[in-house]
């Protein structure tokens, strides 16, 4: 008998707003119309969805989404904590209630002005005095000026370099690809914008050894979906997205962004854990996938994904950029909506929305015979993945 | 801090580059026509196409000075050439206004040109916020200078790279204006608290809780404390409530060397946030002890790199005469 998630729940309704630098409206706003879009999409009354789960970073709860959509049997409801690590952790959560019978109709969502109303990378967050582990935590970065995404990522980044040889232009492969897709994407904001790698050589240090064109954007926007059983996506509006698999990872050593303390610090040995778990329950294998979503805050950190994966040896990624295996038409196209640095940051929402669509095979840049996606969120955090299919 | 706190939202915002604002048309020789008689401007480099052919240029060159006209919007309703940023690089300019600093004026602008511009280019500009100044009091009044940089490209076929052909230093005061005589001293204490708040801008201290306080009181002692456990005797780095190996709770400290080498390294460059230093080096030690630990570097030359591998030895030093931090300074590898 199989005990899995896998092959339980499908997404049936995906529901995303424009992607802007400002979004004019709240985020209560944005929530509400990515939410009634995906329900519409799937062709499914609001009023029957019993089930919420988002990430605990977002600051539209539930329960006002429910009240606004006139839900008035919801069974279950959660949040995943650590940001972009979240990503693909609500989707598992849903298909988790949905593969158990806790909610059958569970929408996911991820709602956000980080752009406008907030920024994440500002390096100034006022940190409090008061103990708490993460206030504590931070005491040990803040003091020194080592206080941005981008710096926490670096430190990574450049020990990569030493022990594998992998240069600031591999990780510049990586942001000309995705421009490259988001320059055929309407919807990605830098949309009929792509660049060079020369570009990114020359755009400037952000914190060495990350360029600017090696960070995302900060954006504003919202992205929906809705997971129902398997058996009923297959009476509604559009071809069921199955998920294959879901899995979240925290491995040894784990922090948020600073796990400096492990024995080595060039892996990701929480993607381990997902890549492990997310092959078991399928049964499929770096070979079985057309094309993927691989979470791109920062360049550096697409390389060791590729590894976790198996689509690269340890420390091989950079070959496999340089053969151009990620760009278009390569053997595996990674991030054909233009990712985070090209499309928008949508906290990876909008990264498992293109992989929906290249499921269903409506993506503008659409990979041939998709049967199945590779889909991974946050890294530097305890993190998730998913496994989306045809049937 | 309290008062000036929003300050860190406009220091966050310099250095951010905006994308591109296009210009409405090609250039084109009606508009460098009209743009001469209206200017009072003679010269037939601009407008007499067969003296132009016998110059060095060969052909029709716009005025450079019309530089920024080209780009700017649209003349009634100010709406920009489409394929433009909708950004605003003027959005520092409206956090001063919700702050108090209502008026502005245009102060200056420096134009360098890099190269002629011919008929039938299409060019677009980016635009960095370079800086916001300390608060000033000028006649004007009490504000910030905002100092914008446009830098001005021709557009060029696919596949070959977009030429800069110029670029703009565009500062602006954005202020409060000057209060009446009888106001006036009252006004100037303001100012010099405010630039006494501004100027001491102090480094973020740390949380401290009953499980890391040794670590941090030991920095006053020019101390470099790593938790170590009383039962297996292991160390482990940063500080918890209980050894990680053994899961005793009975912990103690030794006392680091100090030296250590370097395991891996960044250098902060953007944002800029007050008080740090730009660039901020910052430093993955790994302890001759066997821990990690990250703190700044210093003791690099300007334009020298660190060198992962390369020794370091712990000095203590006091910012804002109340936090004592440890940094790592970088033993030059030729003695190491």
């Amino acid at each position: 008998m199989n005990e899995s998630i896998s092959g339980k729940a499908a997404i049936a309704g995906l529901g995303v707003t424009e992607f802007s630098k400002n979004s004019g409206r709240t985020e209560l706003h944005l929530a509400m119309e990515a939410t009634l879009a995906a329900l519409e999409d799937a062709g499914i009354d609001p009023s029957e969805v019993d089930g919420f789960s988002s990430y605990s970073v977002d600051k539209v709860p539930e329960y006002e989404i429910a009240r606004l959509l006139g839900c008035d049997q919801v069974k279950f409801f959660s949040q995943v904590p650590h940001g972009g690590g979240a990503a693909c952790g609500p989707i598992m959560h849903a298909a988790m209630a949905v593969a158990t019978g806790v909610a059958k109709t569970v929408v996911v969502y991820r709602a956000m002005n980080e752009r406008s109303w907030y920024r994440f990378g500002t390096g100034d967050y006022g940190f409090a005095a008061s103990p708490f582990f993460e206030n504590v935590n931070y005491g040990y970065y803040m003091p020194h000026g080592f206080h941005t995404p981008a710096s926490w990522v670096g430190m990574f980044a450049q020990r990569y370099m030493h022990e594998f040889g992998a240069t600031s232009e591999d990780f510049g492969r990586v942001a000309v690809s995705s421009r490259d897709f988001a320059a055929t994407n309407p919807a990605a904001f830098f949309y009929q914008k792509p660049i060079t790698l020369a570009d990114h050589q020359a755009s400037k240090w952000i914190c060495e050894p990350l360029h600017l064109l090696d960070c995302c954007q900060e954006s504003d926007g919202a992205v929906a979906m809705v997971i129902t059983s398997v058996d009923r996506a297959k009476t509604l509006k559009q071809k069921p997205v199955i998920i294959k698999a879901g899995a979240q990872g925290i491995a040894e050593g784990q922090q948020i962004m600073t796990s400096y303390y492990r024995e080595d610090i060039t892996g990701l040995p929480e993607m381990d854990i997902v890549a492990k778990e997310l092959y078991a329950q399928s049964g499929l294998g770096p070979d079985d996938f057309q094309t993927a979503i691989i979470y791109d805050h920062f360049t550096p950190f697409v390389l060791p994904q590729l590894e976790a994966f198996g689509f690269a040896d340890r420390g091989k990624a950079k070959d496999f950029i340089r053969a151009g295996h990620h760009e278009r038409g390569g053997k595996l196209p990674i991030n054909t909506h233009g990712g985070q640095l090209g499309e928008a940051y949508i906290h990876g929402m909008n990264g498992v929305a293109e992989a929906v669509r290249q499921v269903r095979g409506t993506s503008v840049n659409q990979v041939d015979d998709v049967e199945n996606v590779l889909v991974t969120a946050g890294t530097g955090v305890p993190t998730s993945g998913l496994i989306l299919g045809a049937e | 801090m309290a008062k000036y706190e929003w300050l860190s939202e406009i220091e966050a915002m310099v250095g951010r580059q905006y994308g591109r604002i296009y210009a409405w048309d090609r250039i084109n020789e009606a508009m460098v026509r009209q743009w001469c008689e209206i200017m009072g401007v003679d010269n037939p480099l601009y407008t007499d196409a067969e003296y132009a052919a016998t110059t060095e240029h060969g052909q029709l060159v716009a005025p450079p000075a019309m530089l920024q006209g080209w780009c700017l919007a649209g003349f009634g309703d100010k709406k920009l050439a489409p394929g433009s940023t909708d950004e605003n690089p003027y959005g520092v300019l409206e956090v001063l206004e919700k702050h108090g600093y209502p008026a502005v004026v245009a102060v200056n602008s420096n134009l360098t040109f890099d190269r002629y511009i011919t008929m039938g280019e299409k060019l677009y500009y980016t635009t960095v916020l370079d800086s916001v100044s300390e608060e000033k009091t000028t006649a004007l009044g009490t504000g910030f200078f905002v100092t914008l940089k446009m830098t001005y490209f021709s557009e060029q076929p696919e596949g070959l790279e977009d030429e800069k052909v110029g670029d703009m230093m565009f500062r602006v005061i954005k202020f409060k204006p000057a209060q009446k005589a009888d106001q006036k001293s009252e006004q100037k204490k303001d100012k010099t608290e405010v630039n006494k708040e501004a100027a001491v801008r102090k480094r973020p201290k740390p949380a401290i809780s009953d499980d890391n306080r040794f670590f941090w009181e030991g920095f006053a002692e020019n101390e470099l404390r790593i938790q170590a456990c009383n039962r297996c005797k292991k160390l482990q780095h940063p500080p918890a409530p209980v050894c990680m190996h053994c899961h005793t709770f009975d912990l103690g400290y030794q006392v680091a060397s100090g030296k250590g080498e370097l395991y891996s390294f960044v250098v902060m460059h953007y944002p800029h946030v007050a008080p740090f230093d730009s660039p901020n080096p910052i430093g993955l030690i790994e302890l001759e002890e066997g821990v990690r630990i990250p703190a700044g570097l210093i003791g690099l030359e300007e334009g020298e790199s660190p060198k992962i591998g390369q020794k370091v030895q712990v000095e203590f030093h006091t910012f804002d005469g109340e936090l004592t931090l440890p940094q790592f300074r970088l033993v030059p590898t030729k003695e190491s």
